[in-house]
């Protein structure tokens, strides 16, 4: 109904990701503001089970078919329009995630509803919505009135704790088929699993972390040298993967991994929401960078704002020294 | 395959941002644009997939300011075409609207294959190459590193990069749009002689956007930095001074020894 507000639940592999959980919560805050229901809406093949962890909700709408069994773009898309359309919830939302990118801008293109997307918050205010978007690599917040009856909000993993998502409840749950696909123009081949081989940074105690700022390949030896230091493991942020010089299991973030050292040191890291997203859970987290707006001081204990070659080979040189 | 690259300027993010007087948008004044770095990893992956296997390269952007070397460069490195799509954006423009511009022009260009940046700095309605393809009625895939052709040429396949490291390879009917998170190879670098050499012998094609309409919409209240409780304590001092202290702090924790 038109007061309800709508969460799209993410599961892999047969688990409800924690990014469901946070919009749960977000979404129980939000009906209570609009005074209507909070649906969970749960897409896939022999996934009803799943619907038992979504006590949360007060209701469960499961859509399962053969072709929802992988997660495609298309299939899944379709399936949620046909949902959303009959309902038309208040405020709907997406993971602002690999798969729930797609759904966002693509539901909010397919049915002409408002969209704000990368949001860290929202808020429903006598029926006014209002949503706050972490834009401009995280340096920047934009709280936005939104229009339309119904809008769509793409939200940031983080933004909210899981703890609230995961009520114990008994929410009905209501099976609907989604309308055929008889001609997919998007198949689901397989899944591909991590390589294995190269060091794991999850389970690394100690990891420096290394972007942009050290500018070239052949500057990477002056991190790894602090690495060596303290014990641990060199990661990288994304575009020095992207760059190809660090192997994609040393990224952190939300297209890599997500770590939860004791310490991370930060160099040259200005700290886009992606990457946050994937070391936030960190112990002590240290950074060094020459801006000192760089969003990555928001979330590091403590910060140096300095050229990273003035201090890292500096403090380097001095750790060996003491051991 | 004929490849298109719809390419976009955004407020380079290693400058300071300001917000202006209203509070409501950036201040334009001294803002420094670069074409936005998911796209040119677009870019590059379809100057690779056209090495490979042949094709056309055209880029498309809006003339949000300072676009024209943006173009030339894209030229410089290997696009065939460059159009420039002019009309009222110097005041930036939603990703919903640029969108709907783009299918329009999209309409007497032929194209295979749209190739967008994942995500772009300023797109907080959403991201462009999603929004065109809903438009257009295609197919799209997000967050895609690897583009091969697939089924003779009829369709690619893509692989969608989750979180962990795990990717999903998926096949795509063409025509599609696919949001590159990163080309198999780091994007290429078009020397300024290069660049220049091209200005002087090729030129830019232009087309005036169609008025178009967009449904409903946001606006922007209030732009800020981010109020943090959780500020990290800074070091300051020499570099002599700040390796001390750090050596302390770790130490206290039991990660280095005084």
């Amino acid at each position: 109904m038109a007061n309800d507000i709508a969460v799209v639940i993410e599961h892999l592999e047969g688990k409800v990701a924690d990014i469901s959980f946070e919009m749960l919560g977000k979404g129980r805050e939000l009906a209570k503001a609009s005074g209507g229901q909070l649906l969970a809406l749960l897409l896939g093949h022999g996934v009803k089970g799943l619907a038992a962890e979504l006590g949360c909700a007060d209701g469960v709408i499961v859509s399962e078919h053969e072709t929802l069994r992988h997660y495609t773009p298309e299939a899944h898309k379709q399936a949620l329009a046909a949902i959303l359309k009959a309902r038309a919830p208040r405020v709907t939302l997406v993971a602002n995630t690999a798969m729930g990118m797609d759904l966002a801008a693509g539901l909010s293109g397919s049915l002409g509803w408002s969209l704000c997307a990368y949001c860290r918050d929202a808020r429903l205010t006598d029926g006014r919505l209002t949503a706050v978007s972490q834009i401009y690599g995280g340096k920047l917040l934009a709280d936005a009135d939104v229009e339309g009856p119904s809008t769509i909000l793409s939200i940031l993993a983080g933004s909210f704790p899981a703890e609230a998502g995961k009520a114990a409840g008994n929410p009905r749950v209501e099976e609907v088929p989604p309308p055929p696909l008889d001609k997919p123009r998007i198949r689901f081949k397989r899944l591909i699993q991590p390589e294995a081989g190269d060091v794991d940074i999850t389970r690394q105690a100690v990891l420096v972390s290394v972007g942009r700022g050290i500018q070239s390949k052949d500057n990477i030896p002056v991190v790894e040298e602090l690495a060596q230091a303290l014990g641990g493991a060199l990661s990288a942020s994304r575009p020095i993967v992207d760059q190809g010089w660090l192997p994609k299991t040393r990224q952190v973030g939300k297209s890599g991994m997500t770590v939860k050292p004791k310490l991370y040191v930060a160099v040259g890291i200005s700290g886009a929401p992606e990457h946050i997203e994937g070391m936030r859970g960190a112990e002590l987290i240290v950074a060094i960078n020459t801006d000192p707006n760089a969003p990555i001081f928001n979330v590091a204990h403590y910060g140096v704002v300095s050229d990273l070659f003035d201090v890292i080979p500096l403090l380097a040189e001095k750790l060996k020294a003491s051991k | 395959m004929n490849i298109v690259v719809p390419v976009k300027m955004v407020p380079d993010l290693v400058e300071e941002l300001e917000v202006d007087a209203t509070g409501r948008a950036l201040d334009r004044s001294f803002l420094k644009l670069r074409i936005n770095e998911f796209d040119e990893h677009a870019l590059e992956e379809a100057l690779l997939l056209k090495a490979k296997h042949g094709g056309t390269v055209t880029v498309l952007a809006l003339d949000t300011g300072e676009v024209d070397e943006t173009l030339f460069t894209c030229l410089a490195k290997g696009a065939d075409r460059a159009i420039k799509i002019t009309g009222q954006f110097q005041d930036g423009v939603s990703s919903h609207a640029a969108a709907a511009v783009l299918a329009r022009v999209l309409g007497s260009i032929p194209h295979d294959l749209i190739l967008t940046g994942v995500q772009a700095a300023d797109d907080r309605d959403g991201q462009v190459g999603i929004l065109l393809a809903s438009t257009l009625d295609l197919p799209h895939v997000s967050v895609v590193s690897g583009v091969e052709p697939a089924a003779g040429g009829k369709a690619v396949t893509a692989r969608q990069e989750y979180a962990g490291g795990i990717m999903a390879e998926l096949e795509v009917d063409l025509p599609a749009v696919l949001g590159i998170q990163a080309a198999r190879e780091a994007p290429r670098y078009a020397p300024v002689s290069k660049v220049r050499q091209v200005m002087k012998t090729q030129k830019l094609e232009e087309v005036a956007a169609p008025a178009v309409e967009v449904g409903a919409g946001s606006t922007v209240s209030r732009l800020a930095k981010p109020e943090t409780g959780g500020r990290a304590e800074i070091l300051e001092g020499s570099p002599e001074e700040v390796a001390d202290r750090l050596v302390a702090i770790l130490a206290e924790r039991g990660f280095a020894k005084r």
